[in-house]
């Protein structure tokens, strides 16, 4: 019974105290006068987003262009691979990287951006939410190397302003890079993609190139154009609206 | 007259020289490679007509010294004796890949350039390497990708067998006991004896033997090699 007691009485307290909220609301209520706020019209912001595939014949899987805030960083250089970006780099897949808590927003390209090919992405944004973008894509004949733009500023960008650049190939680190049959899953070996084992050094960094079979690596189903030299990709960024 | 002449002068250049004096600027270099080490680092500030090395020059005995044995006391005491300042081995050791020391404070005082080597290790004689970099007058972050070249001292030849001095052939260790052994020797029929762009070791997968001491899977690299972030304050 005692315990009882015991549990009643904050709930009590809980209670009276909502009591008085209420009350104080509809007090506030009463003195109100209606105001009608007509929000701002949204200004809305454009960027045009070119990437060109610089390499000899590695195919990238499908872009993705995200917005986020200044502060968000798809990889750090050194450190330990999310799971999302395993997930692109071992297999293209961008679902997660979309889904990342901290993306504001994103759209992918068309299909696979092949080697000497262009695509252009459109980013529409609210002016309030423009700060940076990132971008990734695969080298699909590899076991995890990617590339892509990582937090870049686009705020204060002018209307038709321009930046170009040009950027080097990443491994996730996340898969060795064996070249082996079975373990790639572009269309120079049609193998896996996204494998949760982790057997390489397990931190991002600048990819060292495939050697392929005609270069000493005997289990290699790569050949000498699959090879690739930095940069693998050109980014230019043009804001039009 | 001479003498109120060149009084002046040097008043004159002191006042214009006055906004770029005097920069506290913080460093941080990132090991990029997949499978080498840097050996013990040299961060220098120094003027502008000064360099510890320069691509398609020859390499000075000092910088020979650090390409191909990882030893920057030549090197250092170049700057420091030259009214320059430095920061002499900041990692404290070897820097393994995908490291990176941090937080390394640097007093420019007058000096207005950056320079940084390293030796990749396990190599013959490649660097990595920034050659009198202008430090920004403005205070901010910046980030510059670094290359690895070529001192044009000593054939790649990739056997390890302990040659660190200047002029003794062979890779002095590889750190991570990754390396192998009584590789044959790669046949380097290169004629660059000045600075230049690393074409990248070979390695093969034999480790007791083969031409080569380096393993192809780990000790390859592409450019860029590191990563530096400059913060002047």
């Amino acid at each position: 019974m005692k315990r009882t007691d015991f549990t009643l009485k904050p709930s009590l307290i809980a209670m009276l105290a909502a009591a008085t909220l209420l009350t104080a609301c509809g007090d506030d209520n009463d003195d109100d006068t209606a105001v009608v706020v007509t929000p701002p019209a949204p200004v809305m912001q454009t960027f045009a987003v070119t990437v060109t595939n610089l390499t000899a014949n590695q195919p990238m899987s499908p872009v993705i262009l995200a917005s986020h805030a200044s502060d968000a960083m798809l990889w750090n250089t050194g450190e330990m691979a999310s799971e999302a970006l395993e997930k692109l780099a071992e297999g293209g897949d961008t679902a997660d990287i979309a889904a990342l808590s901290v993306i504001e927003s994103s759209i992918n390209g068309t299909g696979l951006l092949m080697p000497g090919m262009s695509e252009t992405l459109t980013l529409t944004l609210d002016e309030a939410d423009v700060a940076s973008i990132s971008l990734a894509t695969m080298l699909v004949n590899t076991n995890d190397a990617f590339t892509g733009i990582n937090s870049y500023t686009i705020a204060g960008m002018e209307v038709d302003a321009t930046t170009a650049m040009k950027i080097m190939a990443y491994d996730a680190g996340t898969e060795a890079n064996s070249e082996a049959k079975g373990t790639m899953p572009g269309p120079a070996d049609g193998g896996e993609g996204f494998n949760a084992s982790r057997d390489d050094v397990d931190f991002v960094h600048i990819h060292p190139g495939v050697i392929s079979m005609y270069d000493g690596l005997a289990d290699s189903v790569l050949g000498a154009s699959h090879r690739f030299d930095n940069p693998v990709l050109a980014v230019t960024i043009m804001r039009t609206e | 007259m001479k003498h109120t002449l060149v009084t002046a002068s040097l008043m004159a250049a002191g006042l214009f020289s006055l906004p770029t004096f005097a920069a506290d600027i913080e460093v941080s270099v990132t090991n990029l490679t997949h499978g080498n080490h840097f050996t013990p680092l040299l961060i220098a500030a120094h003027d502008a007509d000064s360099h510890l090395f320069q691509v398609g020059t020859q390499a000075s005995a000092a910088l020979q010294k650090m390409a191909e044995g990882g030893d920057i006391a030549d090197l250092d005491a170049a700057v420091t004796g030259n009214a320059g300042v430095t920061s002499a081995n900041p990692a404290m050791g070897l820097l393994a890949a995908g490291a990176n020391v941090s937080d390394v404070m640097l007093d420019t005082g007058d000096n207005t350039h950056l320079s940084i080597v390293a030796m990749v290790l396990p190599t013959n004689d490649a660097f990595m390497g920034v050659d009198g970099w202008e430090i920004p007058t403005e205070a901010g972050t910046y980030t510059m990708y670094v290359n690895a070249y070529d001192a044009g001292t000593e054939a790649n030849d990739e056997i390890i067998n302990g040659g660190g001095m200047s002029g003794v052939p062979g890779i002095p260790a590889a750190p991570s006991g990754d390396g192998g052994v009584n590789g044959t020797g790669v046949m380097d029929n290169s004629d660059n004896s000045n600075i230049h762009t690393h074409p990248g070791v070979l390695g093969d997968m034999d480790p007791a033997g083969g031409m080569s001491d380096l393993d192809s899977r780990v000790h390859r690299w592409l450019n860029p090699v590191a990563k530096v972030v400059v913060t002047v304050k």
